[in-house]
């Protein structure tokens, strides 16, 4: 085991710009755990004076928005918040979307048929739409921002499973299994699951940056929680003084710019760690 | 310890008047069609065939594990044990499968799971079968491997299958089979994916522990060699049916049916004088979609008489202990009985 994750590692860092990304990532999560000792009170409290520019006073480093509230904090505790999100959205959707598709190629038939139809159907609806649509029936908490990113990401997840797992379904070690006595669930949970993973990790990890976006829209368009600090809220609180303190939208957005891209070049990175032949291209 | 009993006590495995069909779009074809086998404990069986004359889909509807759709078991029973397995439930099947009857396939190296250490994966087959700690599972495994004759178990223990050559997966596969101590080995090929060397010491790896175990052996194989070398009793088949049954001396002294002759024509031999060809059987196996009235073998037959064509011969006892369908046969035996007669 201990050879296996070497070779991993060593392959991942082969890819100067994923260790960048990982890099960045990193530093995101550092953030985010640090914030509750970084800034101990509550990030939407005002602190100050409103429009304090970045780099004019050294209490707020980051500015303070129309409010008054310190960017710097709001930051630091939206770190978490959109983290914990496209991690935990990532999550359901791979949950939803591994055992769709594996459900699907395993027991085949009309079960395909069905499941295909109805992954058909989610991709069908516009995705933004659809999560702004489940937000305002269940109500605006994090959990529910989460469950609705969660439902409008797992289909290329469902359909990548499947389409690994009927390439994996019919080889000779499956049947071999089978001959041992295993059971349906057992086989396809512990013993084709593990061989079709790998490029299933890659396109999860894409999917928090997906996720990471999908909030923020949510947050900007006033949708989230009202109670969390959220990177998309800060932009949407600031886009009416976009004119004069444009700072209010930008800091945020580079934040979700460089976490978005951050997550994709370590989804690239991913992907050439476990998948050695394509990256042979 | 029963060596080589012909007429040993009941047997462990009766099929009788199997048939399985493919389901597809051209029709449903019989690709087993009434099949009737024996196996007693301490026997071994050698099926014999070209491929596609349904010798493997004998084993998975054994098994029960045809690939449902096509395939599918529309006649017949397979009564293991004195228990009909057709009638079974998936879940009591399951019982079956791995603890008393296992089956090895034919490719080692794709039969192991690919991210799996073996080790692990031996631990897998014996604890689905038994009671015991994991700790005492590992115990039994190196043992296993041991047994198998895999060097150095300790250390390949941890090893994953593509660190293994395909004589040790092989191996490996056997150590898997062998892991509950099954009434019933189910060999689909076991050596036709190996090098000639290897396939020798896998054949006598079988032997050894099936003679140390007195569990029943069913091998499937094309391998004329490997049948000399293993078997105690042969089924020859052809499309789908059993044409001869015979003990395997005699089936070697002389095969009756004229497919079985072809067969040991077209087998390289040493006792064989230098320079003669090798005889092959002209034509192809008819597909099972137009299979000629009469006996399915017809137009390849050097034999072939009027009657071959009208009318499809039935598996009749024509020496003791053995039997077969072949019209040519039955009137070579009856002149042989006339002349001795006369």
């Amino acid at each position: 085991m201990p050879t296996l994750f070497f070779d991993f590692a060593r392959r991942f860092a082969r890819n100067r710009a994923a260790l960048v990304g990982l890099f960045l990532v990193l530093v995101v999560v550092g953030v985010a755990i640090a914030a509750p000792w970084w800034f101990p009170r509550n990030p939407l409290r005002i602190v100050g004076r409103p429009e304090i520019w970045p780099f004019m006073s050294s209490r707020y480093p980051l500015g303070t928005d129309s409010l008054g509230r310190d960017i710097a904090a709001m930051i630091a505790h939206g770190a978490r918040t959109t983290l914990l999100i496209g991690l935990c959205a990532s999550l359901t959707a791979t949950i939803i979307g591994i055992t769709v598709g594996a459900t699907a190629a395993y027991v085949g038939g009309w079960v395909d048929e069905l499941l295909m139809r109805l992954t058909e159907l989610f991709q069908t609806i516009p995705n933004l739409i659809f999560v702004l649509t489940i937000v305002s029936i269940l109500g605006q908490k994090i959990e529910y921002v989460t469950i609705a990113v969660g439902v409008v990401t797992w289909t290329p997840i469902a359909r990548l499973t499947r389409a690994e797992f009927m390439s994996l379904r019919d080889r000779e070690f499956v049947q071999a299994c089978r001959a041992m006595g295993m059971g349906s669930l057992r086989i396809m949970f512990g013993e084709i699951l593990p061989n079709a993973l790998p490029p299933v990790i890659v396109l999860s990890s894409l999917v928090v940056a997906g996720a990471v976006l999908f909030e923020s829209a949510v947050a900007f368009l006033g949708l989230g929680d009202p109670n969390v600090t959220s990177w998309g809220q800060l932009i949407g609180d600031g886009r009416t003084l976009i004119r004069s303190s444009w700072y209010i939208c930008a800091v945020p957005g580079l934040a979700i710019m460089l976490t978005v891209l951050a997550l994709n070049l370590v989804g690239d990175g991913l992907n050439d760690a476990l998948n050695p032949k394509l990256r042979d291209r | 310890m029963i060596m080589g009993s012909k007429a040993g006590p009941a047997p462990i495995l009766s099929i009788e008047n199997l048939q399985v069909s493919l389901f597809t779009r051209r029709g449903v074809l019989p690709a087993v069609d009434g099949l009737s086998l024996t196996v007693s404990a301490g026997e071994t069986l050698a099926i014999v065939g070209e491929s596609g004359c349904g010798k493997s889909l004998t084993a998975l509807a054994i098994m029960r594990l045809l690939p449902n759709p096509p395939a599918k078991i529309v006649g017949g029973a397979v009564r293991f044990m004195g228990r009909d397995l057709a009638a079974l439930s998936e879940r009591e099947m399951q019982r079956v499968r791995g603890k008393d009857i296992s089956m090895i396939f034919q490719d080692p190296m794709t039969s192991l799971n690919p991210v799996v250490a073996v080790g692990d994966q031996l631990i897998e087959a014996i604890r689905r079968h038994t009671d015991v700690s994991r700790h005492e599972a590992r115990d039994r495994a190196i043992e296993l491997l041991r047994q198998v004759r895999i060097p150095d178990a300790e250390r390949r223990f941890n090893d994953y299958p593509h660190q293994m050559s395909g004589g040790m997966s092989q191996r490996v596969m056997i150590a898997m089979a062998i892991a509950c101590g099954p009434k019933l080995l189910i060999a689909d090929e076991p050596t036709t994916a190996l090098d000639v060397t290897i396939q020798a010491q896998i054949i006598e790896l079988m032997k050894e522990l099936q003679s140390s175990s007195d569990m029943g052996l069913i091998i499937i194989t094309h391998d004329l060699g490997v049948v000399a070398e293993v078997a105690d009793r042969v089924a020859v088949m052809y499309a789908g049916r059993k044409v001869e049954e015979a003990p395997v001396e005699a089936l070697f002294e002389r095969p009756l049916h004229r497919y079985t002759r072809g067969l040991l024509g077209a087998t390289p031999s040493a006792q064989r004088r230098r320079g003669s060809r090798l005889v092959e059987i002209t034509g192809n196996v008819p597909a099972l979609s137009d299979l000629p009235q009469g006996c399915a073998f017809q137009n390849r037959c050097p034999d072939v008489l009027d009657r071959c064509r009208a009318e499809r011969p039935q598996l009749a006892p024509l020496l003791p202990h053995r039997s077969a369908a072949c019209f040519a046969a039955e009137k070579e035996l009856s002149r042989d009985a006339a002349t001795i007669g006369a």
